[in-house]
């Protein structure tokens, strides 16, 4: 089954747009393999995923129990990474923060990272008046505090998570688009998107189709280092009211409440802060592979 | 001479569009934000009477369009308008704040460039080695730390344990009142005083919150480096250079990394905005007057005067930036036409 | 032993060797006579004695300043003389005479009577947020300067609408809106008419240990000695550095670069308990933690809800665990330290009583509920801890973060279901709290007077009647003995759960001494404070 999928994708001359399709796809997954570190990050990132999935199987703890009497231990045999300010097992809540965090993370990224790439593409393709318009509401968006947005959030949206995925959306894609635009304005005037031009290409199919593409990379390797800052900025706006309503878990928050003690019990806020590094680390080795493979300057 | 006065028209019109639409949004939130401006006038238990009395002194008792032009008639007189939380006039406490942070900004933003585009250069060209691979750790690890944690274990190692450095604010207090402000640089000012001592101190307490966010931007800096780095060395003319005999140092520097440059202006234009206004957590930890915690104590007591006043002035600064950038691009770059 | 900061001059002053013996003797730790305090700083907005309303900016006023008379920290029945050498009421308790102690301005002037009706005349005619304390005796604006009046340089005699308890008068006039400003200096810095409140906010010119050199926001306040003043100490200058965060002022007050902490978390000062070189000085102030339950909602406008809620609660263990250095079970409406507070806590946790009021209320299967909270800590803890408590009774509790203003701002609007927030008293009477937790005569939305209990809807005709007759009792002892009654009818028949009162805490070095932390902020005081 594999061998015969194999055979057929990479057939060099294939019969269909699709078996070509598909063939692209499947040697990229031969690239990526063959990065060591690429590996690393997707099998980090997919245990984490497991993690958060298999959550209520691997707990040992209610992330939400409380039991005040026992608060702030070191770490032991009855919980492993130890106790939080309220008595609540931390092993537990880390576990169950990784569905709500890495949630929070995919979602501002599902959302923020195409309309940033769309918009720079756009503007540094047309330029002129549209490059214009489109520039002066990123620079709006750039420049605006993000805690002004946050708080204007608050008084429109119920809070909790979605609205904090919203308010940081709205402040996160300006550099996308930035940066897309820098980048086509430095591939727009070359031969082979003049080619296409020639040949009668929309230009909303050259945008889509030619120039998106091209971006993509650095787009990936932005985003991925932007992992663990969306972790820290939700975090921030939790004394706003968004981000995880209590008493459920959430990486970012557990690491923000647990800074007032992070001298005389250090290991509360460095369990979770571990694994935001972790994380970030797994999805900036798999971005920087993917930048590798899927770099279509570099083929 | 006409079309260069007509392009300078058109980019001072959008940077003022920018800027008004910045200031609608700013004005807009200000008014439907959850929280009384009032309270933080009065404070928090004054009677109802007085309450009253002091929405309809500050206006708020007006229809919003209303306080919006009067915003504006203001604005257009170059007033600001007064902080509530201050008592002062928010251009004096602007001119106050921002030096500060400007101080702290820019020397991150040098340190983080001259640290974080050699090490992008390097990890690039040994693409894939250890050496790559251990520079991106290590900047990653800037990265994704908090930086509170960062900051606190910073004073904690540094000033606490092993004393050579010192501890939060700006100066010590022996120097309290004593250098005239002329900047509101304190490098500068006390060298303007020629006061060495009052120097090496100012210097000496911007050493840790420095670094600290040079360290968390140098991660953005050194990985677009490295990632533009790749494709430049790939390019024909590079392997031309090569087989033309060019030493490795000279194709680096004199052949691919100017092409990178253009595109790493956007990438420090961004860092050195984010720092301006994303300094908030380490003037906190360093109790370093900046622009960040008068913005964020500002908002939270809904005094939107200074508010409105600094998101303008970071606003401006990111325009500007942007322009320059722009401007590097069309000058450096010669695909950009 | 070269000290850090030696070594980093010398290191970097190597061009500059010459420099390194100057700054041998200027780096010596903190000087005697300079204090240096961390301090959060945040909502101060005026230092205009008869303005400025919140606690951090009333402490500096304070000591800047000086009342006819002031409280006992130690002793809450009596009342101390300062500008006031003595006083008394004529036979109808309406007509109040002070004659003046010796007192000087920072300016060298003596303090004369013409001063002191300014000035109190001032508080009325300025009208900002603190005149009611002293307005609420009748004075008005038209009617002030016929009112307070100079005899003559030493005397002072104030009259009242209605007649009044002197103790009130006193406890009342205690507070800043009562301080002693200097007439000539504030009028001459007077702009359009406003009796000098622009300048006095940022200046001072008053006869307190202190005068005011520089308020710098969001950066530092530094006073400087009143020559003429009360202070008999070795300091020349107190620096208020603000330091936002607790632990950049703990690792500052450890290293001697700071001589006073003031916002320490509970864990640092475990930590310091045990620490030979930090002496903490404490004192329980005039701030209650409370829950109130918005009477605008059918739910919690039930009584056996009131009940079931404090029944639920346990206090006890969130004292000990999240706060046990920082707050104390307390479940009167007023503080103790003041007169006449009822100290017992009849409330501790009893799930099953919780659970039969429940079932009474016709709530078995409880019900969902948002509750409000200030996002600063130790209140996300409690109010997790809340949470989990209620739970356990069937109300499913969503909380609700926000900052403290943000709260203030809900509240203030009625939006809130619970809340869960702070009261600081406004001056040393027990009609401060009385008034705003039990005297609400309005209780529609537009109503003249918000205070507390109208913000969660809570209208108690009894309550209101009896704080009336509290407040205008003339024996002191009886006077007493009615607000006893009325703390006892409150905690066991109001929609408030008073939980806890909070405890301040000043972490000293120990060459630092006589630092005195009061009741109310305008208590805190350096009168006393010496540096070794």
């Amino acid at each position: 089954m594999i061998a015969t999928f194999r055979n057929w994708a990479l057939d060099e001359s294939p019969s269909s747009r699709q078996q070509a399709a598909w063939g692209n796809r499947y040697r990229i997954w031969l690239n990526l393999r063959g990065n060591a570190l690429g590996m690393i990050g997707l099998t980090i990132v997919l245990v984490f995923i497991g993690i958060s999935l298999f959550a209520p199987l691997l707990a040992t703890h209610d992330p939400a129990t409380q039991e005040l009497g026992n608060r702030l231990t070191a770490p032991s045999a009855a919980h492993w990474f130890g106790t939080d300010e309220l008595g609540r097992d931390i092993y537990s809540r880390l576990v169950y923060g990784g569905r709500v965090t890495l949630g929070m993370v995919i979602a501002v990224v599902v959302l923020v990272a195409p309309i940033g790439l769309a918009i720079g593409c756009i503007a540094g393709y047309f330029g002129g008046i549209v490059d214009t318009i489109l520039m002066r509401v990123t620079d709006i968006f750039l420049a605006f505090p993000r805690l002004v947005l946050a708080l204007a959030f608050v008084a429109a949206l119920k809070p909790g998570v979605e609205s904090a995925v919203l308010a940081i959306a709205l402040t996160a894609w300006p550099p996308y688009a930035r940066m897309a635009r820098a980048e086509t304005l430095t591939v727009r005037g070359s031969d082979f998107i003049a080619a296409y031009r020639l040949t009668g290409g929309s230009s909303w199919r050259i945008i889509f189709r030619h120039i998106m593409p091209l971006c993509v990379p650095t787009l990936i390797v932005r985003v991925t280092l932007d992992m663990s800052s969306i972790i820290i900025t939700a975090a921030s706006l939790g004394f706003l009211g968004m981000g995880a309503q209590p008493p459920s878990p959430e990486w970012g928050a557990m690491i923000a409440t647990a800074k007032r003690f992070i001298f005389e019990q250090w290991w509360v806020a460095a369990i979770p802060g571990i694994a935001i590094f972790l994380v970030s680390l797994a999805f900036n080795f798999l971005g920087d592979a993917l930048r590798d493979v899927l770099d279509p300057k570099g083929n | 001479m006409n079309r260069r006065f007509k392009s300078l028209a058109a980019t001072l019109s959008s940077v003022l569009l920018t800027l008004f639409g910045l200031t609608v949004l700013t004005f807009l939130i200000g008014r439907v934000m959850p929280v009384d401006p009032v309270i933080a006038a009065v404070g928090d238990n004054a009677p109802e009477d007085v309450i009253l009395r002091a929405r309809t002194e500050m206006g708020l008792d007006q229809p919003i369009p209303v306080q919006f032009l009067h915003y504006l008639y203001q604005l257009a007189h170059g007033d600001f308008g007064m902080s509530v939380l201050t008592k002062n006039p928010v251009a004096q406490d602007i001119v106050r704040f921002f030096p500060a942070t400007f101080e702290l900004a820019t020397a991150a933003l040098l340190l983080a460039a001259l640290i974080g585009i050699p090490l992008g250069v390097w990890a690039a060209v040994r693409q894939g080695s250890f050496t790559d691979q251990a520079i991106r750790v290590v900047c990653l690890a800037g990265h994704s730390v908090p930086v509170f944690m960062l900051s606190l274990i910073s004073l904690l190692v540094f000033y606490s344990a092993l004393d050579i450095a010192p501890g939060p604010g700006r100066q010590d207090i022996i120097y309290d009142g004593m250098i005239d402000t002329v900047t509101g640089i304190l490098t500068i000012d006390t060298l303007i005083a020629g006061d060495l001592g009052a120097f090496w101190d100012a210097l000496a307490h911007m050493a840790q919150p420095v670094i600290i966010l040079a360290y968390f931007s140098m991660a953005y800096i050194a990985r677009m480096t490295r990632a533009f780095m790749i494709d430049a060395l790939k390019g024909e003319f590079v392997i031309t250079a090569r087989a033309k005999g060019l030493t490795l140092t000279k194709v680096i520097w004199g052949h691919a990394f100017p092409t990178v440059a253009v595109q790493l202006v956007t990438v420090i234009a961004l860092t050195y905005a984010g720092l301006l206004e994303g300094a908030v957590v380490t003037e906190t930890v360093f109790s370093w007057p900046g622009i960040g915690q008068y913005l964020t104590v500002s908002l939270m007591n809904a005094d939107m005067n200074p508010v409105i006043g600094t998101t303008l002035l970071i606003g401006l600064i990111y325009v500007g930036l942007n322009l320059i950038a722009d401007i590097l691009y069309r000058v450096l770059d010669p695909r950009v036409k | 032993m070269v000290s850090r900061r030696n070594f980093l001059i010398g290191g970097a002053a190597l061009p500059f060797l010459s420099y390194i013996e100057l700054a041998d003797t200027a780096f010596a730790a903190t000087p005697k006579d300079i204090l240096v305090v961390a301090q959060q700083l945040d909502n101060m907005t005026s230092l205009d004695p008869h303005e400025g309303f919140e606690a951090v900016g009333g402490e500096v006023m304070s000591n800047m300043y000086q009342k006819l008379v002031r409280a006992n920290s130690d002793n809450p029945d009596q009342v101390l003389p300062v500008v006031a050498a003595s006083w008394e009421a004529d036979a109808d308790n309406k007509v109040f005479t002070f004659k003046l102690a010796d007192a000087k301005f920072s300016s060298g002037a003596p303090v004369t009577g013409e001063d002191v009706a300014f000035s109190l005349q001032r508080a009325i005619k300025m009208n900002k947020s603190p005149a009611f304390i002293i307005n609420q005796f009748g004075f008005t604006a038209e009617n002030v300067e016929s009112r307070i009046v100079a005899k003559d340089a030493k005397t002072v005699t104030l009259t009242t609408e209605q007649p009044t308890a002197i103790s009130f008068l006193l406890f009342c006039l205690s507070a800043n809106i009562g301080a002693i400003v200097e007439k000539k200096v504030v009028l001459a810095n007077e702009t359009n008419g406003d009796l000098g409140n622009a300048w006095l906010q940022k200046n001072s010119a008053g006869s307190g240990s202190f005068k005011l050199q520089a308020w710098k926001a969001s950066e530092s306040i530094t006073l400087v000695l009143n020559e003429n003043g009360p202070y008999k100490g070795n300091l020349k200058r107190v620096i208020i550095r603000h330091v936002v965060d607790p632990s950049s002022q703990m690792l500052m007050l450890q290293k001697g670069d700071v001589d006073i902490a003031r916002d320490l978390t509970s864990e640092q000062l475990k930590a310091l308990q045990s620490d030979d070189s930090i002496v903490l000085v404490r004192k329980q102030i005039a701030s209650l933690v409370l829950i109130s339950l918005n009477q605008n909602n059918a739910n919690l406008a039930k009584p056996q809800v009131w009940q079931a809620v404090k029944w639920a609660l346990d206090y006890e263990g969130m004292q000990k665990n999240i706060v046990p250095l920082t707050h104390a079970v307390h479940q009167s409406m007023e503080p103790a330290g003041f007169p006449g507070t009822v100290t017992d806590t009849p409330y501790k946790q009893d799930l099953e009583k919780a659970k039969a009021l429940m079932a009474e209320a016709g709530l078995k299967d409880g019900f969902d509920i948002t509750l409000d909270h200030y996002s600063a800590q130790p209140y996300p803890d409690l109010a997790q801890a809340i949470q989990a408590n209620l739970g356990a009774i069937g109300i499913r509790v969503k909380l609700q973060s926000a900052e403290n203003r943000q709260v203030l701002t809900k509240m203030r609007a009625r939006g809130h279901e619970m809340a869960l927030s702070a009261w600081g008293t406004d001056y040393f009477d027990p009609n401060s709290n009385a008034e705003v937790f039990c005297i609400n005569k309005d209780n529609s939305d537009d109503a003249k007077k918000k205070p507390f209990a109208w913000r969660s809807s809570f209208k108690s005709d009894e309550f209101t009647a009896k704080a009336e007759a509290a407040r205008d009792e003339k024996d002191p002892a009886k006077r007493l003995a009615l607000y006893e009654t009325l703390q006892r009818d409150f905690m066991a028949n109001s929609p408030f759960a008073v939980m806890f009162q909070t405890t301040r805490t000043a972490a000293c070095r120990k060459n630092v001494t006589g630092f005195q932390l009061g009741v109310l902020s305008e208590g805190n005081s350096y009168l006393e404070t010496n540096k070794a």
